[in-house]
């Protein structure tokens, strides 16, 4: 039964979720808040191992919570589930690409998704930023020291690094995720 | 069946030597698919990224959908897919289990504790790149918007933005003229 509701929400999710493997971001959110299958923690992490392995990061985050829900079963179906969609509605699409390319409520559709899915995935994105930069253990700090001043500098000098820096531009992400696992060794993050 | 087996080790192989996503698959395509295997040409795989993009799912399952379909029919999209996410569902499934295993450890919560500054960071990025190409004017920055705060009041399911902004974006586009 966990099975099937399993491939439904994945299903679901390839069904909904527009602009390739982050787009997937907030319906996994959605999951993890509507389900006991796994925290909004586990997701940030689960978005690393992702980035830093070798395969597509959408199928890799729905392998991986499949994983969570229900075993190596969990991490098969999740994936065809997440796939399935995606498949029908190709060969669909190829059938037709002629019509599909000049069509303009499909133009007038995408027109509107792209936006919307920049939304959706700036919304995950300050969720994940909530769960690494504000500390909401200690209650009895002011707001100013529930700030994760360390993590926040970590932070500005990546976005520094990868945006800005020619020479570091180009370095790959994973080259990333393993200087800030260095660096959150040894600052104790 | 040769060429059924020759595209689910070809995506295979593919999808083991991609990191990142869609995007970092490019490369590697234009040169197995189309100088290699000839099973495309350079302005196919534009095509089929541009259509990707746009479609529901991860961008690479589509492109190998594509290809598949078109080298050896409805089964070989099939094959093509499955060739792809293959080697991920074996590596994800085997690292899941040991790090979900080692994440008690001190040392171990400080390394993922540092990843996550980094992967806000990657999202960031990734927002903004999207960010660039899909708010063209006043209209779907008006949707980015809406959007965006929508997601931070309500507990909505995604679905419905997504549903929600597609007609928005025709009624916009088509009778808004």
């Amino acid at each position: 039964m966990i099975y099937l509701k399993l491939f439904w929400e994945f299903f679901n999710t390839g069904l909904f979720a527009v602009g390739g493997g982050m787009a997937t971001l907030p319906f996994l959110y959605d999951i993890a808040d509507r389900t006991a299958w796994f925290s909004r923690q586990q997701l940030a992490d689960m978005i690393a191992v992702s980035e830093s392995t070798p395969g597509p990061i959408g199928i890799n985050m729905a392998t991986y919570s499949g994983y969570l829900t229900a075993g190596i079963p969990g991490s098969i179906i999740a994936t065809l589930g997440l796939i399935t969609p995606s498949i029908i509605v190709i060969l669909l699409i190829a059938a037709f690409l002629n019509a599909f390319h000049d069509n303009k409520f499909v133009n007038g559709a995408f027109y509107g998704l792209r936006p919307a899915s920049c939304a959706m995935i700036t919304a995950a994105g300050f969720v994940v930023a909530h769960v690494t930069f504000i500390n909401d253990n200690i209650h009895a700090l002011s707001s100013w020291e529930r700030i994760e001043w360390p993590a926040l500098g970590l932070a500005v000098f990546l976005i520094v690094c990868t945006n800005f820096v020619k020479p570091t531009k180009k370095l790959h992400p994973v080259f990333w995720i393993f200087l800030a696992a260095i660096v959150g060794i040894v600052f104790k993050f | 069946m040769k060429k059924l087996f020759d595209l689910f080790i070809t995506f295979a192989k593919m999808g083991a030597v991609t990191f990142g996503g869609g995007y970092a698959m490019l490369p590697i395509l234009q040169r197995e698919i189309v100088e290699n295997k000839k099973w495309g040409t350079e302005e196919e795989l534009a095509d089929y990224y541009a259509i990707g993009q746009c479609t529901p799912g991860i961008i690479a399952v589509n492109v190998a959908t594509f290809i598949g379909r078109k080298t050896a029919g409805n089964l070989g999209g099939v094959v093509a897919t499955l060739g792809v996410v293959f080697p991920s569902v074996v590596i994800i499934t085997l690292l899941a289990g040991v790090i979900e295993y080692y994440s008690s450890l001190e040392w171990v919560k400080h390394a993922f504790a540092g990843i996550r500054v980094c992967v806000c960071v990657l999202i960031f990025n990734a927002v903004l790149k999207l960010f660039k190409k899909s708010i063209i004017d006043i209209k779907t920055m008006a949707i980015y918007l809406i959007i965006l705060a929508c997601s931070f009041m309500f507990n909505i399911s995604p679905v419905v933005f997504v549903i929600a902004a597609g007609f928005a974006g025709i009624i916009l586009k088509v009778w808004a003229k």
